[in-house]
């Protein structure tokens, strides 16, 4: 365990470092003037010097990251330069948005994902031809789109949910529930194809192996041949798929939180870089990366619980 | 030097130049996506000239119209017509893979050639960077881009191919790496040719396939990039194709129609992208695979063959009735090419109980076809075309599958040929015998457990509790044997089947593993042994059958097989044992080889191969016959002679 949590950080405190000094010099290649942006055009330069000061923006490029990098260590981003509230404030008031449609996606890819793959695999034919063809057409199809034609349908024509909005759980679980089927299904469905596929051509692979005739041969009942067995060691590098989706998934949110209204990270992240909220988009582009990497070390760790030639 | 110098420097068949562009034209898939991707370009390069209207020409009395001839796709909101801002909107869209693919390419070929080339640092770097970037929502570094250079489209698929590069680099690294190891690139080398000739000369041209599958595959996931962007409204502001989804969005209650266009433009060029890809992978398997070296002609020609050679019409002999298991007629088929053909024909044997019976001949004779056949358990598409297999009082060779079910390893227990592959990976030796003790007794988890531990004991392992708890990988391969017997032993089984159970182990294991097989047939448990090995055929079995090309050539009891072999086949594998050899002297071995199921001969299969064939081997398929002593039999038509002279050596 200490193992993966060090290998872990080996990896993700390079992405850390490397994306927020990546926004933070991007950003600061902005050409308009943060203090002019804030007082307006009636300002006097002398007021926007003191207001440019005020945000430390006189000091050198690596003394500004270095002191941002401090300040959000102890979890100050700084504030919204259109709202004026503090940056941390709406992103942890927008994360559980985000995490319950990244969580129910993946749920819904992997469960459907898994199930299709493994039906694919025993009854092959026209189904494994299916497969391989929602697979292609998956990933054709752009999900703000496929969200589009879900909300026309179960939205407007047959009126079954919200078309837009988010209640939160704390609120009303069900209409929470509600509100969150749509672009669940939106990110969820189309994900399902890679995990199907890997599921498949694993099953397929493990179906082929010794010990599978010998566990027959063994009397052992089919069900459990297949599904204790067979499974469990085609898992490994469906969880690795599975967090591949997961990075695409973040991705996906910034669209369908904007085509369903919802108060999420990719919604503000969108919201932040059509307004130029410079103090903003570093909060996102850093809260993301660090979710991002929570995610692997957690499919890491799941990995590993699977795969028992790792764990000993 | 110019390109007309190095294209005679390659020296390589024309065939194999020329032949890319034309075979992939013939993939049907891939030649329409082309054709469809080319006319989308020239339509959306064109659009100034074709398209009917003006993109941006407002037309408010005829907003948000469905289809018509004046509009053929309809209108939008401000009533402007769908078909011309498809046309026009294209360009956004091309321009930006466009400017995608161009630093995709430019960075990730250079950078992945080199990587894989030279290696070092840079060729760290290079995978370092791939892993980087893979962990990053990519759209996200693009929000930041697109909040730094405002409404500027190109900036954004600019970054987004500089994201990409990396990604490019670590394919062509690994291409590159087989390349560089090719004999004529490391001729080249030696010839002292400079590196960078190597790379755009050898290199290059041998990698660009897999740059134009991933180029396309880039594009397509561009376009959807791209069109993401033109709907969240943060690129141009001209007509796009994303752009037109949004609009499409704001009237879902009102126009659901706007969605088709904008939908199948986007859907059916990435659709198109994605089976060029296809096609051209494909291509390029072929391109560096042997051609196919099976012409029809020949499977048609066996299926003749196999339908004009006569069929031997023996009577099914009577099952014996004392016998634990009694095979007679045995005859299986399984699909080779397509057409089920038979690779065992007439096996027969009697096993009683307690008694232990080997199978010996060379590989390709049907001996674990044999074996497998007795549990139902042939490969996918293989049955038993003839014969009985009479075990305990029930025919298995038409016993349904959950009667077999039963006899799997509760009477008929099976070891395998390799002992680490045989266990389940992912689950320890201790839980996957006590799996099997419960499915076969039905008793609790602890009891199945403690009765694993018992087994364990029982094949000798020298610290049971330790190897239960361990998993197939931390297992030696005599360990792992052990364990595979305790877990055949589970069901308390009247008859263990073992395939070639020691080939896998080192020499010293392997009189261990026999010694177990021994102590089994003390108990009164019946063994079938499949076998190479004379000595152990000798050392452990009462009676043996010897096959060969998916027959049984001669039964008997061991001694007297190996004393004097009354077939020509069991003679001279007798002699090419290593146990016979005489130091200083060649070791005599049978010529040739055992003929595949599709290429047996009329008449006596080992016709081709027998120092003693005489013509009328070749007549009629020849059936087996017991010989002078009772319990003996061989299918041959000059034995009795080969006794003789057996007899006088």
């Amino acid at each position: 365990m200490h193992r993966i949590l060090f290998r872990w950080l080996l990896g993700a405190i390079p992405v850390v470092f490397g994306v927020s000094a990546l926004t933070f010099v991007l950003t600061s290649l902005v050409p308009g003037d943060p203090g002019r942006t804030i007082l307006g055009a009636n300002a006097g330069p002398a007021q926007v010097a003191a207001i440019d000061k005020q945000l430390g923006l006189d000091q050198p490029l690596p003394v500004r990251y270095w002191d941002w990098l401090t300040d959000a260590l102890h979890g100050n981003l700084g504030d919204s330069i259109t709202s004026g509230v503090p940056v941390s404030d709406q992103l942890t008031s927008r994360l559980g948005v985000t995490l319950s449609l990244i969580g129910g996606a993946i749920l819904v890819a992997a469960v459907a994902g898994v199930a299709l793959g493994v039906l694919s695999a025993l009854k092959g034919g026209w189904l494994g031809r299916a497969v391989d063809g929602i697979a292609l057409v998956g990933l054709a199809v752009p999900n703000f789109w496929f969200g589009l034609v879900l909300m026309t349908a179960f939205a407007v024509q047959l009126p079954l949910f919200p078309a837009t909005g988010y209640v939160p759980f704390a609120e009303s679980p069900v209409q929470w529930f509600e509100s969150l089927v749509l672009p669940v299904l939106t990110l969820g469905v189309p994900a399902t194809a890679p995990v199907a596929k890997q599921t498949r051509d694993g099953v397929l692979n493990q179906l082929d192996r010794e010990y599978v005739r010998v566990l027959r041969a063994r009397g052992i009942p089919e069900r459990s041949v297949l599904f204790r067995h067979v499974l469990r060691n085609a898992a490994a590098p469906i969880v690795t798929v599975l967090g591949v989706v997961v990075v695409t998934l973040f991705g996906g949110t910034v669209l369908a939180e904007t085509l369903f209204v919802m108060p999420g990270l990719g919604g503000l992240a969108v919201t932040a870089a059509s307004t130029q909220d410079i103090p903003m988009v570093q909060g996102v582009a850093l809260v993301f990366t660090v979710t991002v990497m929570l995610i692997n070390l957690l499919i890491e760790v799941v990995y590993t619980m699977v795969n028992p030639k790792v764990r000993t | 030097m110019t390109s007309a110098a190095v294209k005679n420097t390659v020296r390589r068949p024309a065939s194999q130049r020329h032949g890319f562009a034309a075979r992939l034209a013939r993939k049907p898939a891939a030649a329409v996506s082309a054709g469809y991707l080319l006319l989308v370009l020239l339509v959306t390069l064109l659009a100034d000239w074709i398209a009917p209207y003006d993109p941006d020409a407002q037309d408010l009395t005829a907003a948000l119209s469905g289809p018509s001839g004046h509009h053929w796709l309809g209108t939008g909101e401000l009533g402007r017509d769908v078909l011309s801002r498809l046309m026009h909107g294209g360009q956004v869209t091309l321009l930006g893979v466009a400017i995608t693919l161009a630093v995709y390419l430019t960075l990730g070929v250079p950078a992945g050639m080199v990587a894989g080339y030279r290696g070092g640092w840079f060729d760290r770097l290079v995978l370092k960077s791939a892993d980087l970037i893979s962990a990053v929502p990519v759209i996200i570094v693009l929000l930041v881009v697109l909040s730094v250079f405002t409404s500027n489209e190109s900036a954004a698929m600019a970054a987004n191919g500089l994201l990409g590069a990396p990604l490019l680099a670590r394919v062509v690294r690994s291409a590159t790496l087989g390349v560089k190891e090719e004999l004529y690139v490391r001729a080249a080398v030696a010839n002292g040719i400079s590196d960078r000739v190597i790379i755009r000369r050898h290199v290059l041209p041998r990698v660009s396939g897999v740059i134009l599958v991933q180029a396309s595959v880039y594009g397509a996931y561009a376009v959807l990039l791209e069109t993401g962007l033109g709907f969240l409204g943060l690129g141009t502001t001209q007509a796009s194709w994303g752009s037109m989804i949004a609009e499409a969005s704001k009237n879902v209650g009102t126009d659901p129609w706007l969605l088709v266009p904008s939908g199948f433009m986007i859907i059916s060029f990435i659709l198109a992208l994605g089976l060029l890809s296809d096609g051209l992978r494909d291509t390029l398997a072929e391109r560096y695979a042997p051609p196919a070296d099976k012409p029809p002609s020949r499977r048609r020609a066996a299926r003749e063959a196999l339908a004009k050679a006569p069929k031997a019409v023996i009577p099914l002999a009577e099952p014996d009735k004392d016998a634990l298991l009694s095979v007679r007629g045995l005859t299986v088929a399984l699909p080779i090419d397509g057409t089920p053909t038979e690779v065992i024909r007439d096996v027969s044997f009697d096993l009683r109980a307690g008694e232990v019976l080997g199978i010996v001949g060379e590989t390709g004779c049907g001996k674990t076809v044999t074996a497998t056949s007795l549990l139902g358990m042939l490969p996918a598409g293989g049955e038993i075309t003839a014969g009985t297999i009479h075990f305990e009082g029930s025919d298995l060779a038409k016993a349904e599958s959950d009667a077999l079910r039963r006899v799997r390893g509760r009477r008929i227990g099976w070891i395998s040929q390799d002992p680490i592959s045989s266990l389940d990976p992912s689950f320890t030796a201790g839980a996957q015998v006590a799996e099997a003790v419960r499915v076969h007794t039905g008793c609790t988890r602890k009891a199945a457990r403690q009765r694993a531990l018992e087994l364990f004991e029982l094949v000798r392992l020298p610290d049971p509790a330790r190897v239960a708890a361990s998993y197939p990988h931390q297992l030696s391969g005599g360990m792992a044997q052990r364990v595979g017997i305790a877990a055949a032993l589970s069901g308390n089984p009247a008859l263990v089947i073992a395939d070639e159970p020691t080939t896998a182990l080192d020499v010293t294991v392997q009189a261990e593993i026999l010694d177990l097989l021994r102590d089994l047939q003390k108990t009164g448990t019946a063994v079938i042994l499949i076998t190479h090995d004379w000595g152990v055929l000798a050392d452990l079995c009462d009676r043996a059958v010897v096959m060969y090309a998916g027959e049984v050539v001669e039964e008997a009891e061991v001694t007297a097989l190996v004393t004097a072999p009354a077939h020509p086949y069991t003679a001279g594998l007798l002699s090419s044992d290593p146990h016979h050899a005489v130091p200083g002297e060649p070791l005599p071995a049978v010529e040739g080889a055992v003929p595949p199921p599709t290429q047996w001969p009329v008449g006596c299969h080992f016709q081709n191969r027998c120092p003693r064939v005489t013509d009328a081997c070749r007549e009629k398929p020849v059936v087996i016959s017991q010989l002078t002593a009772l319990e003996r039999s061989a299918r041959c038509i000059r034995p009795v002679e080969l006794i003789g002279e057996t007899a006088h050596d």
